[in-house]
């Protein structure tokens, strides 16, 4: 057992390999840096994170080194002792902050990054409040085409490198780099090279100040006007924990939340932009069902109701012509309540998964300049599964059916003409790549005499369907997503549905016949009584990095911080 | 008793650059005997005798550095020799390589030789083009003679040499930051420990030493450590943590001179002497105002403190941080002392690699200040900031990575501190400055 002190409070720290900003965080202590970031190399370069350390002697003498020495790159072992506001410590970080804000535009009022820059907050907790700096600052020009995400304001940089180092050691792309030296130094690219790779908009995060900004957030909110929720990106299967930034039910940004479990520090573009969809305002607002006299908007109840009739209709008629179509994009509590539904009016009604949409091959991440795979360790992957929750809709299925019977199934007998009546639950992320459902097999929909389904938006599907529920996106619901191996995440809503619509578990809870509203913690606990694979959810809380199959979940889920990363 | 150069003995030869003419004067001789009679440990408990103290500007002892290599290390073990003599003023190296780089060359094979390292680089600053022509042509008439390559002279030992041009960064000539630009990297100084002993060039082992250090080496080997002790200066008995300062040493004088050049010198020579006896005097018959002792980053010194001795010792008693390089810029009474900080500041913020924060905007700054008092806007206050700023500056308080922060700073404090009255002076006067700054290579 090795003990730290840090301003005198003892830590325990273990066997772990920490350095004194690791050490002094597990004290609930902040040192100010900016260069170091725990998924970078160390380069000490910033000079923010200078503190006094010692040792103390098994006799109880403390023996301080001369210098201060940079936190990040300074090794703790039993014994260190770490002061982070001495008078030698604190005068050198004012005097890193004041050497910082020489050339710093402080352009705050027009900046995006004000409100979550750490300039800002260090220099408020840990600067001077004047500079005495009455010279020209320099005025590099801006690079706005640094990349097709991203803009550079070139004066507003730190020299921090983080940057630098994520597209070198991360992305292995190697796009940016120094140019210049000394305080003419700048970020820059190669000349046709701009800064484009799946990962690139990470740098914005990195960036501790506001010089590089993604265009699609550029001058849309103040961040403080934004509400955080936690969450998990639906893009594929490695499922990268996010922060859910909203106001007033806009969606405007998508960034990673660091979790060791699931994806690390980092998200790819793809899942960070594809949002956009769900701001849409050409997203179904209402039920709507198809009556002898064409479609009508309809209330909630009435094509609950309406559901209902059909499906009791049918499954009296021919029980195997009763069809559940599962997607992977669903949350498990919506996968449970709607094949306990279908389940409900009988043994042999059919539940199926629907099309889980792959592409390529699983991307490793870091790659060479060639864009080629590094063998070894792989820092980052994007999955060639391109929904959030195949895992978890297949214990559903596992548990309802045996087996997990695939799309193709559903599809043989739509052709066959034995689908009677059919829920087809949606959720699917538009991709501009088509629509989910195979266009082959749209006209054989017609011999379906009572089809349901879930949309977000009108579609060939909701042209053929006799009750169209609006669907919700993932950032509109409480719920569950197990990732590619198995980790399960809670997902939080940011917004709420459009208009009319419900979430999809309260529509499927209503075709339960069950009162009440959705709540998907009391739900998990449901789920795990009865489904024993699903352990992962037996208290119903999941934490802010959700639970590995065979861990113990959490008693409670911790009230969240924001990170200090 | 007029000293007799040793260093120096060969330039001015008709034939110094060319093998032949190195071997006619006994060269590779030394090499010879050692690799025949002596082993590696030998070499290295000989110069460690001789208390051979780096000749860089750090005046780190030599024979120590070599022992701090891991023991029984499988190799490969590097040897990096740092010809980035950036240094303002700084010539010393200059004339070694171009007018005798055998010299060199034999004191490279006898320290890889001492540390067993099988290949070593010499890393040459770009604008020294004789001489990396004149060293490259030596290597190549070395490996000719059998003094390079494989099974040197029978003895089973093998060395390769490598001339790595740089290309013009002042940085480089910090031992890491040398390392990372031959890696084909931006020169930034690595964080130490670990030092580049421990892991240098590539991730092995290496050692890396100025040439003139290396021509010492060879001196010593040839005439052994007690000639070598017998000149220069002894350890002061009271401060048992000086190592002494032996042996000759090449001085560069210039500036406001009479006869600017290169001298060999023992080391512990005053500025005095140096100036009148060996650089002719200050320039139109002039009084000086003072100097740099050794090499821009060293700090200032005033006419008073010309007789101070430059050993490894004695620069830092009159407040500089120093020998250096042993490079003495003289100027005249005329001078601005404004004029000539102006300079300085302007050399550092040019030459900041610009990594770490303090010596980035630290350097930026203080031109920036300069600059205003040299336009007649110099404010009492900026004094203040200058002396404040120069001082925090460094790896000595332990804001920066490597040493050019202090090296930026010792000229600053240094000539505010022993020159205040002339800046206060100026600043009263309001004037800007007639004399117009000295050009410098556009960047």
């Amino acid at each position: 057992m090795a003990t730290v002190y840090v301003n005198d409070t003892p830590v325990d720290i273990g066997d772990e390999k920490l350095n004194c900003v690791q050490a002094a965080e597990k004290a609930g202590i902040l040192i100010p840096h900016y260069c170091y970031h725990p998924a970078l190399s160390v380069v000490a370069s910033c000079r923010m994170c200078l503190v006094e350390v010692g040792d103390k002697k098994p006799d109880g003498t403390i023996a301080m080194q001369p210098k201060v020495v940079p936190g990040c790159q300074t090794p703790v072992k039993d014994g260190t002792v770490i002061i982070t506001r001495s008078p030698k410590a604190k005068d050198a970080q004012e005097r890193t902050l004041e050497s910082l804000l020489l050339n710093h535009p402080l352009d705050c009022p027009v900046c995006d990054k004000a409100g979550e820059c750490s300039l800002q907050d260090y220099s408020f907790g840990y600067g001077k409040a004047e500079s005495r700096m009455n010279d020209e600052k320099k005025t590099p020009p801006n690079k706005p085409d640094i990349g097709p995400n991203i803009n550079l304001f070139t004066d507003r940089c730190i020299m921090c490198s983080r940057c630098v180092r994520f597209t070198r050691e991360v992305a292995g792309t190697a796009e940016l780099h120094i140019t210049h030296r000394g305080d003419h130094a700048e970020i820059d690219v190669f000349p046709g090279e701009p800064l484009d790779n799946k990962l690139s908009t990470n740098v914005v995060d990195l960036c501790p100040v506001g010089a590089l900004a993604s265009k699609d957030f550029l001058y849309t909110q103040r961040v403080w006007n934004l509400k955080t929720v936690d969450s998990v990106c639906p893009g594929c299967s490695t499922g990268c924990s996010i922060h859910l930034d909203g106001n007033k039910g806009v969606i405007y940004r998508l960034r990673p939340r660091a979790n060791p479990k699931a994806q690390g520090h980092f998200m790819c573009d793809e899942g960070r932009l594809g949002y956009h969809y769900a701001n849409a305002a050409e997203r179904l607002r209402e039920p709507i069902v198809r009556g002898p006299h064409g479609w009508s908007a309809v209330g909630h109840r009435e094509a609950v109701q309406k559901t209902q009739q059909g499906f009791n209709e049918y499954s009296l008629r021919s029980i195997t012509g009763v069809w559940g179509v599962l997607s992977p994009f669903m949350t498990v509590e919506e996968a449970y309540l709607l094949a306990s539904w279908i389940r409900d009016f009988g043994k042999e009604a059919r539940l199926v998964m629907g099309p889980v949409p792959v592409e390529g091959q699983d991307d490793h991440y870091p790659k060479d300049r060639r864009g080629n795979e590094v063998p070894g360790a792989s820092k980052f992957t994007i999955r060639a599964e391109k929904c959030p929750n195949r895992k978890g809709v297949e214990a559903i299925l596992e548990h309802f059916s045996g087996s997990v019977v695939g799309f193709d199934a559903f599809l043989a007998s739509l052709q066959k003409g034995q689908v009677k009546a059919a829920i087809l639950a949606g959720g699917y992320v538009p991709t501009g790549k088509g629509h989910w459902f195979p266009a082959e097999a749209v006209p054989h929909l017609d011999q379906v005499p009572f089809l349901v389904v879930h949309e977000t938006f009108k579609s060939p599907l909701s042209e053929k369907a006799h009750v169209v529920f609006p669907a919700a996106t993932w950032a509109e619901k409480e719920g569950t997503f197990l990732n590619h191996k198995g980790l399960a995440q809670a997902i939080h809503w940011i917004s709420t549905p459009p208009g009319e619509s419900r979430t999809d578990g309260q529509v499927y809870l209503d075709l339960l016949g069950r009162t009440g509203l959705m709540r998907a913690q009391q739900l998990r606990k449901e789920i795990a009584e009865k489904i024993p694979t699903l352990s992962q959810l037996t208290t119903g809380h999941l934490g802010t990095n959700g639970v590995l199959p065979g861990e113990t979940p959490p008693a409670q889920s911790p009230k969240q911080k924001i990170p200090v990363h | 008793m007029a000293y007799e150069p040793v260093l120096l003995a060969r330039v001015g030869k008709a034939d110094s650059t060319s093998i032949e003419g190195y071997r006619r004067d006994g060269g590779y001789e030394t090499l010879a005997r050692a690799l025949k009679d002596m082993t590696g440990e030998q070499v290295t408990d000989v110069v460690k005798g001789a208390g051979l103290r780096g000749r860089g500007g750090a005046g780190f002892p030599t024979g120590l550095k070599w022992t701090f290599l891991p023991k029984g290390h499988p190799g490969p073990i590097y040897l990096c020799v740092n010809v980035d003599e950036s240094e303002p003023c700084t010539f010393n190296n200059r004339i070694l390589v171009e007018k005798d780089p055998h010299q060199v060359l034999e004191g490279i094979i006898l320290a890889c030789y001492a540390f067993k390292a099988t290949t070593a680089y010499f890393y040459i600053r770009y604008e020294y083009g004789t001489g990396m022509r004149a060293m490259q042509s030596a290597i190549d008439e070395a490996y000719a003679a059998g003094f390079l390559g494989k099974n040197i002279l029978g003895s089973g030992y093998s060395l390769d040499v490598f001339v790595h041009r740089g290309a013009g960064a002042y940085i480089c000539g910090e031992e890491t930051g040398l390392i990372e630009s031959l890696e084909g990297k931006r020169a930034w100084p690595r964080i130490k420990p670990p030092f580049p002993a421990i892991e240098g060039a590539f991730r092995k082992p290496t050692i890396v030493n100025n040439p003139e250090t290396l021509a010492n080496v060879v001196q010593i080997l040839k005439r052994g450590a007690d000639w070598f002790k017998s000149i220069g200066v002894p350890p002061d008995p009271k401060n048992p943590r000086d190592a002494g300062s032996y042996g000759p040493k090449l001085y560069c004088i210039s500036g406001h001179v009479n006869n600017p050049g290169v001298v060999e010198l023992p080391l512990g020579v005053t500025v005095r002497q140096l100036i009148n006896e060996h650089g002719g005097g200050v320039w139109k018959g002039k009084k000086a105002k003072g100097c740099i002792p050794g090499g821009n980053s060293m700090g200032l010194m005033t006419e008073a403190e010309f007789d101070t001795p430059l050993d490894f010792n004695g620069p830092g008693r009159v407040g500089c941080l120093g020998l250096g390089t042993g490079a003495v810029t003289v100027f005249d009474e005329d001078t601005s002392i404004v004029d000539v900080l102006y300079n300085l500041c302007r050399f550092f913020q040019h030459e900041s690699c610009g990594q770490c924060t303090p010596c980035r905007e630290g350097t930026g700054w203080m031109f920036k200040i300069m600059k205003r008092f040299q336009s007649g806007q110099g404010r009492r206050e900026d004094l203040a900031v200058l002396e404040e700023v120069a001082d925090k500056i460094g790896i000595m308080p332990g804001t920066t990575i490597c040493g050019l922060a202090d090296g930026a700073g010792w000229p600053v404090k240094t000539a505010i501190r022993k020159f205040r009255p002339e800046f206060e002076k100026y600043i009263q006067d309001g004037t800007a400055s007639k004399s117009k700054p000295l050009p410098m290579a556009a960047h």
